[in-house]
């Protein structure tokens, strides 16, 4: 059965194939209802008026971080820290744990499959700290190399920071042994779960991780809220990230004390609104149940994976379809990814085309940009169909003349 | 179909299957490499100038076929031409792609292959890709010498 009549925007426009959820998902009417909801009935700043209408803004907000707390698989709703998303909570961890944390000498590890958000604060932690900055590399199947792995993390490992499931490739990464590796040399252990939390249960009270963030609007959330999951111990170790209202205890002229968990790492007036859109937004996928998300997306994405095959000139990038998340990353011969994206969006099917926030990856598959289309809840058959037929068109348009290999392999951004 | 067969018409297909002026150029006395962060495109442009006019001029780049054409036609056209020219026909280019003008038929002809990219005004996030070159055409002409 088709989801799509959930979701306004889809249903609005029949002829619409979104195939860009990994970017950022459609959102449900039950989502926007429950904000607008909350804007129309319980509006105010919590943990600050006294007066009802705010103490009712505080429950929503605090029944919200339990919604969602749960839904991520965390029995403590204080170790669920609200930020704007998976980009925010990996700096909050960066910048505040890692600036007090690391020190020169130090390494920090992550892998070759990272997005910019869980590659770039690392980098720029180590330079700041003059620790030193480690790439562990792939398998050829766009898979983490674990023995490489195993011989990168050693004692001086401070952090390792690696992806549940890669948003350029769809890989989907054995969390529980990469994080076993980084158990192991006493390093930090950080996931990044912007491709996760939407599609895999996550069970964080299960997982061996210090840290996972997640972003709301990946999962049929709001845009600007997501979070951040982290062992309760570190948590209250390490200093804030941001000072202000909110998340403080005492502020004498000289030196100030920080609020309880997790309100120390919220400062300022919070996202009420977007997260309870995020807690309906658990709610909806919870009716549908994870494991049937899952399943559905993977026949998608090996329809998708055998359409295109069947094309013949098509590359897929990444691991089998049944170990991928949602996502077909592909390059067609001849055609650059941004020039198919025309041809495709011409016929209503939105794709992804360019390195999709992950230069150190593409750089490592060796082409300057691929296609890719992510699938989710409300996606079916027909969108497939949609997707294999316009790249079939597009092939028919180029023809015959497409660039020569040699011109392509002498471009700068082929090495 | 007929948009993109306005924006792919076969002179910018043929120019990117086989781009004009593609490599380096021997004894460039400018450069400048241009990159779109936003797509990854990337387009090297190398000139030899003598006094204030292109001498020669050759590019390498890495990108959709919308801006590795504009690339090799925007070679072709330049050549021998001074600075002033050149800012001229950019300026009449990023009209035409931008559809801020209509050329007229005679205005037209006389932009020659320059004509092809009209399609590119339908659209708008591809004018970027048929400009880039041009903006690091300019960049390098503004660098110092081999800069």
């Amino acid at each position: 059965m088709s989801r799509r009549a959930d979701f306004p925007l889809l249903a609005a426009d029949p002829a619409l194939h979104y195939l860009d959820s990994a970017a950022t998902s459609q959102k449900p009417r039950v989502v926007l209802d429950a904000e607008r909801a909350f804007y129309e009935r319980d509006n105010a700043n919590p943990h600050r008026g006294a007066y009802e209408l705010s103490a009712r803004a505080t429950d929503r907000y605090h029944a919200a971080r339990e919604r969602v707390a749960r839904f991520l698989g965390a029995a403590d709703p204080a170790c669920l820290v609200f930020t704007r998303g998976t980009t925010e909570s990996l700096n909050l961890v960066a910048t505040a744990w890692g600036h007090a944390s690391v020190r020169e000498g130090d390494e920090i590890v992550v892998t070759a499959l990272e997005h910019h958000a869980n590659f770039v604060p690392w980098q720029q932690l180590a330079l700041a700290r003059g620790a030193r900055f480690r790439v562990c590399p792939l398998t050829p199947d766009h898979r983490v190399d674990l023995d490489a792995l195993r011989a990168m993390v050693g004692p001086r490992t401070r952090v390792l920071a690696f992806s549940h499931v890669s948003n350029a490739v769809g890989t989907v990464n054995p969390v529980q042994r990469i994080a076993a590796v980084g158990r192991a040399a006493g390093a930090l252990v950080v996931c990044d779960g912007a491709q996760g939390a939407p599609h895999l249960r996550v069970g964080f009270d299960a997982l061996d991780v210090d840290f996972y963030a997640f972003s709301g609007h990946k999962m049929c959330g709001p845009m600007g809220i997501g979070g951040l999951l982290g062992r309760r111990a570190i948590l209250e170790a390490m200093p804030p990230y941001q000072f202000g209202g909110d998340m403080i205890e005492y502020v004498r002229d000289e030196d100030s004390t920080w609020n309880v968990l997790p309100h120390k790492l919220e400062a300022g007036t919070p996202n009420v609104a977007g997260a309870v859109g995020l807690a309906a937004a658990c709610d909806y996928l919870d009716g549908i149940g994870l494991d049937a998300v899952l399943a559905h997306e993977r026949r998608l994405v090996r329809l998708a994976s055998e359409g295109l095959a069947a094309l013949g000139g098509v590359h897929v990038y990444g691991p089998p379809p049944e170990e991928r998340g949602g996502v077909v990353s592909f390059t067609v011969e001849g055609i650059h990814p941004h020039d198919l994206a025309t041809v495709l969006d011409r016929e209503g099917v939105c794709i992804r085309a360019g390195q999709h926030c992950a230069q150190p990856l593409m750089r490592r598959l060796g082409v300057p940009a691929t296609a890719r289309a992510s699938f989710y809840v409300y996606n079916d058959e027909q969108d497939v169909d949609a997707l294999v037929r316009a790249v079939r068109h597009a092939q028919a348009l180029f023809g015959e003349r497409a660039p020569s290999t040699d011109a392509l392999a002498a471009g700068p951004g082929a090495r | 179909m007929s948009d993109l067969q306005e924006l792919y018409q076969s002179i910018i297909l043929d120019h990117n299957r086989r781009p004009k002026n593609y490599g380096a150029l021997e004894g460039a006395s400018h450069r400048a490499a241009g990159r779109n962060p936003d797509c990854g495109d990337e387009v090297t442009v190398e000139l030899r100038m003598s006094d204030d006019r292109i001498d020669d001029v050759r590019f390498t780049s890495a990108g959709c076929a919308v801006s590795r054409a504009a690339a090799s036609i925007m070679t072709q056209q330049v050549k021998g031409k001074t600075r002033e020219e050149v800012e001229r026909l950019f300026a009449q280019f990023r009209g035409l792609v931008t559809g801020a003008v209509r050329p007229t038929e005679e205005e037209a002809r006389r932009m020659g292959e320059l004509a092809a990219f009209s399609g590119v005004a339908r659209f708008p996030i591809r004018v970027k890709c048929a400009s880039m070159p041009w903006h690091t055409l300019q960049a390098a002409l503004r660098g110092s010498p081999n800069g």
